[in-house]
């Protein structure tokens, strides 16, 4: 399947932008009925949307202008980039080595929001990109070290040959490891530490406004389903090989670890920022070092 | 010249209704009226329904809702706020503070009342109005949000 279709079709542009806008509104919905209130209706985060982009921003200096441009579509970018080699249909397009390109790819987003929190020399934004950058690096150490263990394990570098052919028990592992990241990458409770709201108000966020915003809410939604796509096209064994079949299963699986991350983070208050971290240091890199001991020395085999 | 508003422009504007984004500042109150605010985006309430969010920055909001009677020392402050929230963008004043200063009129420090410094869209009196009367402020503030124009390029202005 060419890579034209991978990046405008599925999972890319044409699929991600209202799956993402599905998976906001089912994480906001969920967090509401897990409060007993009725939540927001289903077109909310596309409203939202076309709210910001058509709001009047407030007219800044062309240079931080440009930034302001230039970054969330840097992100929105490169996360629909990453999303492209998802290895959800068994024909799909897929690289040699496209591991190392989707890690590449689907850190560029945080990357950018520290740049925007410190460009913003807003004191609520450089605490906000401070933050994000010690999470990003506590929750890289397990995300890329399961990875490498699957990678290991399967004994390629192709996406494609991980999610079809890594051994059970190195992936059960290794999934889990990658699963306790999404909450750290996605910003939610309870490692909701670099955006917290109430607290720093939008962390690196605070001073975007009108489209900017709206780029980087829509960068934010295609994250979410780049990721947990992630979890799920790698804990998936077995394609069916009829495309619609697994893209269905794809995206229904993906709704679910939507679900599982919102009721997890409407279960759990926000951490500090050195508990957060320690947590990624401790037990989601356990997770991960099992994963990778397990891929090294196989058992029995 | 009456023109028919084009289906982008209905879009926008029925977009815009559906999620406010609201700012609280208190400028000085007892904060009274910021606590039944507040009470306004508890579970039982529940202003997610009509798409309303609390954000924590000005730049993000739609609609500011403004308690207290002014200082001195929060009139920069508010000035401040205002100009950073982009339009189009309402004011609503919080109970009875910010109209006539109430308990705290002829003050020394307060310099109110909140017309003197930006344009104030909806009030809702009371000390302190009920979270019910708040929603019914706000939900007035969305229908002059809706109001406004679309894009300026059109020769309206947003004030
Ligand atoms: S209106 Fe009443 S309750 Fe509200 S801030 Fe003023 S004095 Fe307090």
């Amino acid at each position: 399947m060419s890579s034209w279709f991978a990046l405008l079709v599925f999972p890319g542009f044409l699929y991600a932008l209202p799956m993402g806008w599905l998976m906001l509104w089912v994480e906001r919905k969920t967090l509401a009925r897990l409060q007993s209130r009725i939540g927001p209706p289903f077109y909310q985060p596309l409203f939202d949307f076309i709210k910001l982009m058509t709001k009047e921003p407030l007219p800044r200096p062309s240079q931080e202008n440009r930034f302001y441009l230039f970054l969330p579509l840097l992100a929105l970018g490169a996360t629909l980039g990453a999303l492209t080699l998802l290895p959800v249909l068994p024909h799909s397009f897929s690289l040699v080595g496209d591991l190392a390109l989707f890690i590449a790819l689907i850190e560029i987003a945080p990357i950018c929001l520290v740049l925007l929190g410190f460009l913003s020399r807003s004191i609520f934004g450089q605490v906000g990109a401070v933050r994000e950058a010690v999470l990003t690096i506590a929750s890289n150490l397990p995300f890329i070290a399961a990875l490498i263990a699957l990678a290991y394990a399967s004994g390629s570098l192709r996406l494609m040959d991980i999610a079809l052919h890594a051994p059970p028990l190195a992936r059960g592992l290794a999934v889990l490891a990658i699963f306790a990241c999404l909450p750290i990458k996605l910003r939610l409770n309870p490692f909701s530490v670099a955006n917290a709201e109430q607290e720093i108000y939008q962390g690196a966020l605070t001073e975007l406004d009108g489209w900017r915003l709206g780029l980087w809410e829509l960068n934010h939604a295609v994250e979410w389903v780049a990721l947990s796509g992630l979890t799920v096209s790698l804990a998936l064994p077995w394609r069916s090989g009829l495309a619609v079949l697994d893209a269905a299963i794809f995206a229904l699986l993906s709704l679910a670890v939507v679900f599982l991350l919102a009721c997890l983070a409407g279960a759990t208050a926000r951490l500090k920022v050195g508990q957060a971290s320690r947590f990624y240091w401790r037990w989601g890199f356990g997770f991960a070092l099992l994963a990778l001991a397990v891929s090294f020395f196989p058992f029995g085999g | 010249m009456d023109v028919k508003p084009s289906l982008f422009d209905r879009l926008v504007r029925y977009a815009r209704g559906r999620s406010p984004w609201l700012f609280h500042l208190n400028c000085g109150g007892c904060n009274g009226c910021d606590i039944e605010f507040l009470a306004c985006l508890t579970p039982r309430y529940d202003v997610e329904q009509l798409g309303i969010r609390l954000e924590g920055s000005p730049r993000h909001a739609d609609i500011l809702c403004i308690s207290g009677p002014v200082t001195r020392n929060t009139q920069a402050a508010l000035q401040t706020i205002y100009a950073q929230t982009p339009a189009p963008k309402v004011v609503v004043a919080i109970g009875s503070c910010p109209a006539s200063g109430n308990v705290f009129a002829d003050s020394p420090s307060v310099v109110g009342p909140l017309e003197n410094f930006v344009p104030v869209d909806v009030y809702v009196p009371g000390c302190p109005p009920r979270p019910d009367a708040i929603l019914e402020g706000i939900v007035h503030a969305i229908e002059i949000l809706k109001a406004k124009v679309v894009r300026s390029a059109e020769g309206g202005t947003y004030v």
